[in-house]
């Protein structure tokens, strides 16, 4: 796959960048690496064309509130790599996929459809959040791999899987 | 832009619904491609505004998640994801 404006240069950087923050993290990359520079690729593709890394193998929408669920790593992938060994692009492995000892296996979709998600937000918008007043922190937690905290804000990214601020939601 | 045609054996009508982006939809139209059969593919995410989703409602008829690569085989049978064996049967069949 090659996509007009994205160079080699680009997809050799952003495949280095996420190797080394899955690596920090406790995560892999697939180790077929023909197979994840074309996956890097169609991250870069979503990046310029929405303004932002949504999954290279979902539909965006393109309205970023709609697809946080989906920007990389996406809310999925920790459910999918405990359950089937890798996310659903296969671009995260497990340590026994990485090493050989299991394969890479189709991975059915997790994220609810189009009408499931329309139900949700309207749900969300209409409930209220647990909170426990004496608390002297709101708790925020990382909707990609669970890291929590306790501070006024979320952090500007996940210090575990790097996921970017607006990904947090408030736990406690 | 919308659907492209691949030349080949004719097996019966056989559509694949992919994204340009997706490692898995590119390795079933490879398989589909090596095959040599005849086929027709669109990528729906360069799809724009009434187009797309017109396109997404068939995808979601076949597929309810409507995830990708779903391809329908002779408007009959539908195959999720890149699930090679199962190409393979229902293609020879």
């Amino acid at each position: 796959m090659n996509f007009v404006g994205i160079n080699e240069e680009d997809v050799d950087k952003t495949f280095q960048r996420l190797d080394t923050e899955a690596r920090k993290g406790g995560y892999n990359l697939n180790t077929d690496v023909e197979f994840t520079k074309n996956l890097v690729r169609g991250y870069l593709r979503n990046q310029q064309r929405y303004g932002y890394p949504s999954c290279p193998c979902r539909l965006a929408s393109g309205k970023k509130e709609e697809d946080l669920d989906i920007i990389c790593p996406c809310d999925y992938r920790d459910p999918d790599l405990n359950q089937f060994g890798s996310c659903y692009c296969a671009l995260y492995v497990t340590d026994a996929i990485r090493d050989g000892l299991a394969a890479v296996i189709p991975v059915p979709e997790r994220r609810p459809s189009r009408m499931e998600r329309a139900g949700m937000m309207a749900a969300k918008t209409s409930a209220a959040g647990t909170t426990l007043t004496n608390l002297p922190y709101p708790v925020w937690r990382c909707k990609v791999c669970g890291y929590l905290c306790a501070r006024d804000e979320p952090p500007q990214s996940c210090p575990v899987c790097y996921a970017k601020k607006e990904r947090f939601e408030r736990f406690i | 832009m919308g659907i492209e045609h691949v030349n080949g054996k004719k097996v019966g009508k056989i559509l694949l619904y992919a994204l340009s982006t997706c490692g898995w939809c590119n390795k079933t139209k490879e398989l589909l491609r090596s095959m040599g059969v005849d086929f027709d593919f669109v990528y729906v995410d360069l799809l724009d505004g009434e187009e797309r989703e017109r396109v997404l409602n068939e995808v979601e008829r076949w597929n309810p998640r409507g995830s990708f690569p779903t391809l329908v085989i002779r408007d009959q049978k539908t195959i999720v994801g890149f699930q090679e064996k199962e190409i393979r049967e229902a293609l020879s069949a």
